[in-house]
């Protein structure tokens, strides 16, 4: 279903998008005053009722999330905002964060309401240097006009924001890893329980939540949870609103397209993309970020025992429309909702190297199958483009990747297996090709 | 030398570390804060004074600075230069543009050129996967590279 929106994107574009007069001029900072306006149990049931389902990548719903923190404790509570966007294909939290940033303040003022806290950290990674001024320029609009501080809108209940800022590690991304990184340590994850809204930022109950999730929520205040939620083609999938998609690689108008919950991948990559660069063919598509399962234009969706399948049992997975549990159901991921395009020029082997080099680089170490497992594929990889590897070799990419799903602290380890697994099964061929002929026949680029 | 900020600098380290409820908290801003004024690299010296500063033992700060990439244990260049080359990048040459900038500056990737103005790195995704092939020069990202804007960009830096 393509329903384009323009709750968070209505500025892109547009000069001077992210001051505080452009934001209030489009509406901007009433969502709030109502959320202010309600009791903290009330604001936690209108974000339920919207059924946003975090936009970091675990897709778990926001509401029931704010839920889980302490009604009464006597330690601080805090609010920390993961904005380390790392994922690769993943390229929509700047966007916010540059165009619109007062939409994530204005947010996290909502957000330290419903969890009980008084702070919020945006954790920043060092590279989106633009994003952080233009963050901290707002944090300073917004205090200076009285929407932060000690007295929010003329009310009783303080709030501050903070832009905190990484130092380059893809893991940081990973809640627990963002906590420590937040602390001043090594960015490394912790074992969970404890969950972060129990022992979270300096062991206090600590709610994380993704830029885009907390950047939608005044727009879910303004429109109504409910209604918000019913946007959505999977609003009976309580998968609710409107949300940013991405698309990179092989097509011909790659961005980010806000949209109604429930967009499809062929309408992302052909109506939005504008169709495969070079009007080439499509090979294969990553849903969202290279944590997620590759899939090829002609999988099949069968979901058995579930009516509400019946629409697209039978279709190409290309028309299942885009949700965390359409995709959980047919064994993928939905991940970021930024999809990376392959079109048949690329070399699939040399993708799943380029992949590879990527989680090898990035792994904490923590964990000898993740630490271990991606050098021993990468190792393999490396050899099989080179033309030296056998069989067993290729084999053993299954074998390694199996052993490190499931087997760690945090969900890296299957993040960098999945595409393993799933390009070695899909893509069987190319690489039995290139061990047999040294890849002769696959064309041996990317681009 | 033994390394330090001036007053002025150390008032500035101090607003930083009143945004958090202890000290060590402040530790990654304080070292990048630092590692500015230090011609971009963080010395020994400078492991020391931000642990001095930040009541912290210097083998936390050696153990944070060693754990992030964006921390340069040895001098660089005066100019950085981080080429992208994960997959969305890939998938619009990302290869052809570190290519040229290591035959640009006569330096392979990691390595800083004879002049020593520029140092060159790989990324992995900046977030910009949509507007690739893509590089970020010091603070900016420069994006939709061509080989054309590629050799613009790189005549400002080695020139100036
Ligand atoms: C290796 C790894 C990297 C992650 N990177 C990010 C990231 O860059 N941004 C993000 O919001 N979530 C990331 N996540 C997910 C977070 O752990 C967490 O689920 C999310 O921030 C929660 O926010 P949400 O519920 O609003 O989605 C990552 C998870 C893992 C395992
Ligand atoms: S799974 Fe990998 S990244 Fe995660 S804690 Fe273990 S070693 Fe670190
Ligand atoms: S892959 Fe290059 S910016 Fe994401």
């Amino acid at each position: 279903m393509l329903q384009r929106t323009t709750y968070l994107s209505h500025s892109y574009g547009k000069p001077e998008s992210w001051t505080l007069a452009a934001y209030e001029a489009a509406g901007g900072y009433r969502g709030v005053r109502r959320a202010l306006s309600m009791t903290r149990e009330l604001v936690i049931d209108e974000a339920k009722k919207a059924h946003i389902r975090g936009r970091g990548g675990a897709g778990f719903d926001c509401g029931t999330k704010w839920s889980f923190m302490p009604k009464e404790s006597k330690k601080p509570h805090y609010l920390v905002v993961n904005a380390d966007e790392g994922e690769p294909g993943t390229f929509k939290d700047r966007t916010i964060m540059e165009m619109n940033p007062h939409a994530l303040i204005e947010g996290c003022i909502i957000g330290c309401y419903a969890i009980g806290a008084h702070a919020a950290y945006i954790y920043v990674r060092d590279e989106l240097h633009l994003a952080k001024e233009r963050l901290w320029r707002a944090i300073h609009e917004a205090r200076a006009r009285g929407y932060l501080g000690r007295t929010p809108f003329g009310g009783n209940y303080a709030v501050d924001v903070y832009v905190h800022t990484g130092a380059g590690a893809y893991i940081c991304g990973e809640e627990t890893a963002l906590l420590n990184s937040l602390e001043g340590k090594r960015g490394e994850p912790r074992l969970k329980p404890p969950f972060p809204a129990q022992y979270g930022a300096f062991g206090c109950p600590t709610t994380v939540n993704n830029v885009e999730t907390i950047a939608i929520m005044p727009s879910v205040f303004v429109t109504g949870g409910d209604a918000f939620s019913r946007l959505s083609a999977l609003h009976h999938f309580n998968d609710g609103g409107a949300r940013l998609f991405g698309v990179s690689g092989h097509v011909k108008r790659p961005g980010i397209y806000e949209c109604a919950v429930g967009l499809t991948l062929r309408e992302l990559i052909y109506d939005l993309g504008g169709g495969i660069l070079d009007d080439r063919k499509l090979l294969a598509v990553i849903p969202g970020g290279s944590s997620c399962p590759v899939h090829l234009p002609d999988e099949i969706v069968n979901v058995p025992n579930d009516p509400r399948f019946e629409p697209y049992n039978g279709k190409s997975i290309l028309d299942l429309p885009l949700g965390v549990d359409t995709f959980r159901a047919v064994g993928s991921m939905l991940g970021t909702c930024c999809a990376i395009v392959l079109s048949d020029v690329a070399d699939p082997v040399l993708a799943t190297q380029n992949l590879i080099r990527f989680y090898k680089h990035e792994s904490c170490g923590q964990c000898t199958p993740c630490r271990e497992g991606c050098g021993w594929i990468e190792r393999i990889l490396n050899k099989i483009v080179a033309g030296t590897a056998t069989m067993d070799e290729l084999d053993q990419i299954h074998e390694i990747a199996s052993n490190i799903t499931g087997n760690t602290i945090c969900a890296f380890g299957d993040g960098a297996a999945q595409p393993m697994l799933s390009f070695v099964k899909k893509f069987r061929k190319s690489f039995e090709d290139y061990v047999l002929t040294g890849g002769k026949s696959q064309t041996g680029r990317l681009c | 030398m033994a390394f330090a900020l001036s007053a002025e600098r150390e008032r500035e380290l101090e607003e930083i570390v009143s945004r958090y409820p202890n000290r060590m908290a402040a530790c990654i801003p304080v070292l990048h804060f630092c590692q500015e004024q230090n011609g971009n690299w963080v010395s020994d010296e400078v492991i020391e004074y931000v642990a001095r500063k930040l009541d912290l033992s210097t083998a936390h700060v050696k153990g944070v600075v060693t754990f992030y990439t964006l921390f340069n244990q040895k001098p660089v260049g005066k100019h950085q230069v981080w080429v992208c080359r994960t997959l969305s990048c890939a998938l619009r040459g990302a290869d052809r543009i570190l290519e040229h900038c290591e035959k640009r500056l006569g330096c392979r990737a990691g390595e800083t050129s004879p002049d020593g103005k520029v140092t060159l790195r790989t990324a992995e995704c900046l977030a910009s996967c949509g507007t690739g092939p893509m590089m970020q020069v010091d603070k900016r990202y420069y994006e939709n590279l061509t080989i054309e804007e590629v050799d613009r960009v790189l005549d400002r830096l080695t020139k100036g």
